[in-house]
């Protein structure tokens, strides 16, 4: 079964590449949208008790949502396609990034944040060069969390017409084909591992030094 | 150089710091104690403008410092608190380097500074400039954090309780060591503690407040001998007539007479309250002043140490 | 909505069966995982490996999982609920044995000391301790296994994920949010009944 599955690979290079790409396209841009939105969020919301609470709350709910749904609702409102799983798949990112870079920030400690401020920096300087560098390893946690996430979630793009290495597998699926099913279940499961030991390396290399 | 006129500062209507005022002339250590809520910590915070004042002026080397730009106020004030606050993802030197950076010196200029203040702080730059916080123990991580404030040069500088969260035997040599530093530095100090013996022990004047007012205001001898009112006189603590001998140097009473054969031996660099415990317990009233080299310099008695307390009075 | 409202019956035996099957996944699940988080609580080694074996199926996406499981096990239940219990286990273990290893030491040195056997410190005294972790990973296992239950409608398992199918098949909204809407409402309740549940642990025993 194997060797027919990468037969099949061999013969449509094309078709995997395609989807492959778009699986990888769409996955790196919500993940990228989502940081954009969400860590802006987060360093304005952390300053605030009552408003990083009501933030970590809606994450939370967001990240119980099943991704299978988030991806369904979509259909309606914005129909088929790369864009509407785009959207999905970015709303389905937020709740991690958002609680983390909260967490992350309300997580250094006040008397650091003080002496910083009592030496005379300003309150750029300090975010900048005190309270990110601290908060780094735990917004990037979160970013890995939601980079998995997203990986595995684009998977069900497929349903939606958003293209993506699913498409194998759902062809595979209604065909009764087991070749065809391995080509999207085998290489997105390496992408998805891939892609958390990515993050990992990163969370790695960049956790400031003293902090290790 | 730091005038404070009529200071208030009001939390939820209570006055935590209440029409204070206060002089400071440079080069002393201003040493503010008193009870918890007593607001000596939200003072010196006001200097700085950590807190903003409602009422009343503080005004440092000539400046008014709500005319100042806060962050650049601070730039030129050393700032040192109790959990020190070092930077964990940055190494000492980094740490070190904080302000002059913040200013803009060359970096030549920044290192050779950091290496200049870790070695006043007895900490081998070699050693100790690429470490980083997590690496050191509570005194070094403090010496560092005293390194920090003094490494823009800045007049003023403002500590809150330094040596509060280190253990008394440590706390006791980082005093000695800040004392010595300063001899050599030229810097007026607001020093804010709850330990008295810490007050007596560095302070040039020390400030006892009370509930947002200044009770005293005077030198540790003055203090001591003439506590304003009861609680000042409960505040010092009821051994006060002992902590004014521990102020007294040995060798400032000493006679030139020789003393008896078995008398017990002094050191002429302690303290008067030293002598007297050395004296009481061995049951004699006459001891002998020693210099380091162990040469007899001359003798003191259990006559003078008494003199002492009455001469000061 | 004039849909629902008389389809509601549909929908019920949807909620249903989606219930039904992450209930058992869950139990299937937490029973394997009070056994192995024990057993890790004790020995370093079954620690990090039952967290690398159940990091390493956590991070395979949902579909992927219950496609790969087709060959073996064909389509149906079956196939769901091995996909939940194999996703759950990272957390479930990871809680268990946490939540042992975190009771104070000198809580469980006590209770050795009045002659407890092991098996009643476990029972009486580390479980009842390590409970609130322990919630919060079903907690957490609880929504992914209602989140992977509507996915495993596309391999025949049934619950809420096969009114979003029928719905995209049929181009019907109303199914599709319908579907959608139960899968998030029992997800999002479920999750603040046991996030209640933690809390309430937590202040008991802290």
């Amino acid at each position: 079964m194997l060797a027919d599955a990468w037969h099949y690979i061999a013969t449509h290079p094309q078709q995997f590449a395609t989807a492959l790409g778009v699986h990888i396209a769409m996955s790196a841009s919500a993940l990228a949208l989502a940081a954009a939105i969400a860590i802006p969020m987060g360093l304005v919301a952390a300053r605030r008790a009552g408003v990083a609470l009501a933030a970590i709350n809606a994450a939370n709910i967001g990240r119980t949502l099943p991704s299978l749904a988030v991806l369904a609702l979509a259909m309606p409102i914005l129909g088929t396609g790369f864009a509407p799983s785009l959207v999905a798949l970015t709303l389905i990112a937020l709740p991690p990034i958002l609680t983390n870079t909260i967490a992350g920030l309300i997580g250094v400690e006040p008397d650091i944040v003080d002496a910083a401020r009592g030496m005379g920096m300003t309150a750029r300087q300090i975010l900048r060069r005190v309270e990110l560098p601290l908060a780094t390893p735990v917004i990037f946690a979160g970013l890995r969390t939601a980079a998995v996430q997203v990986v595995s979630g684009a998977v069900l793009a497929a349903f939606i017409g958003g293209g993506g290495l699913g498409d194998f597998i759902t062809a595979g699926i209604a065909m009764m084909a087991t070749p065809l099913l391995l080509v999207g279940a085998i290489p997105v499961t390496l992408l998805s591992l891939g892609t958390d030991f990515l993050f990992g390396t990163l969370e790695r290399r960049l956790t400031p030094r003293g902090l290790a | 150089m730091i005038s404070i006129r009529g200071l208030t500062k009001r939390f939820d209507g209570a006055a935590a710091v209440d029409a204070l005022s206060l002089e400071i002339g440079a080069g002393e250590i201003c040493v503010l104690i008193g009870p918890s809520g007593c607001g000596k910590t939200t003072t010196m915070r006001m200097i700085n403008r950590m807190i903003d004042a409602d009422a009343g002026s503080i005004v440092v080397g000539g400046r008014d410092v709500t005319r100042s730009d806060p962050v650049e106020l601070r730039r030129s004030i050393g700032y040192v608190i109790q959990q020190v606050g070092l930077f964990p993802h940055l190494t000492i030197a980094e740490n070190v380097a904080t302000v002059p950076q913040l200013l803009r010196w060359d970096a030549p200029r920044v290192a050779r500074r950091v290496d200049e203040l870790l070695a006043l702080v007895h900490m081998a730059p070699d050693v100790y400039r690429d470490r980083y916080p997590r690496e050191l123990s509570g005194g070094q991580k403090q010496r560092v954090g005293v390194a920090r404030a003094l490494a823009a040069d800045p007049p003023v500088m403002l500590m809150d309780e330094p040596f509060g969260a280190i253990d008394p035997i440590t706390r006791a040599s980082l005093q000695d060591e800040f004392l010595r530093i300063l001899r050599e530095l030229d810097k007026t100090i607001v020093f804010v503690t709850h330990d008295i013996d810490e007050a007596i022990r560095m302070g040039t004047r020390i400030a006892i407040m009370r509930a947002g007012k200044l009770v005293q205001y005077d030198t540790p001898q003055a203090i001591l001998a003439h506590p304003a009112d009861p609680f000042v006189e409960a505040f010092v603590g009821g051994d006060r007539a002992l902590k004014r001998l521990s102020l007294l140097p040995v060798d400032a009473f000493r006679a030139n007479a020789p003393p008896p054969a078995n008398a017990p031996r002094i050191a002429r660099t302690a303290n008067l309250r030293d002598a007297l415990s050395l004296m009481l317990s061995a049951e004699t009233d006459c001891a002998a002043v020693v210099a380091a080299d162990g040469t007899v310099a001359g003798s003191l008695t259990l006559a003078t140490i008494r003199e002492a307390l009455v001469v000061r009075a | 909505m004039t849909w629902f409202l008389r389809n509601w019956d549909q929908v019920a035996l949807a909620l249903w069966e989606h219930v039904t099957i992450s209930l058992t996944a869950l139990t299937i699940a937490f029973a394997l995982s009070l056994g192995i988080g024990i057993l890790a609580a004790r020995r370093e080694r079954i620690y990090a490996a039952a967290l690398a074996v159940a990091g390493f199926l956590y991070t395979i996406p949902t579909l992927a999982f219950l496609a790969l499981l087709i060959p073996v096990v064909g389509l149906g239940r079956t196939n769901a609920i091995i996909a939940m219990v194999a996703f759950s286990l990272l957390i479930l273990i990871r809680n268990v044995a946490t939540g042992i290893r975190n009771v104070p030491a000198d809580v469980v040195d006590a209770a050795r000391g009045m002659g407890m056997s092991a098996a009643q410190i476990l029972a009486r005294v580390e479980l009842p301790l390590a409970l609130p972790v322990i919630v919060a990973g079903l907690r957490i296992a609880a929504v992914t296994v209602i989140s992977v239950t509507v996915v495993a409608a596309y391999v025949n398992a049934g619950g809420l994920g096969t009114l979003i199918f029928n719905g995209i098949a049929s181009d019907h909204p109303p199914k599709i949010w319908a579907g959608a809407l139960a899968a998030c409402a029992l997800a999002v309740s479920v999750d603040l009944a046991l996030a209640t549940l933690e809390r309430r642990l937590r202040r008991t025993r802290v």
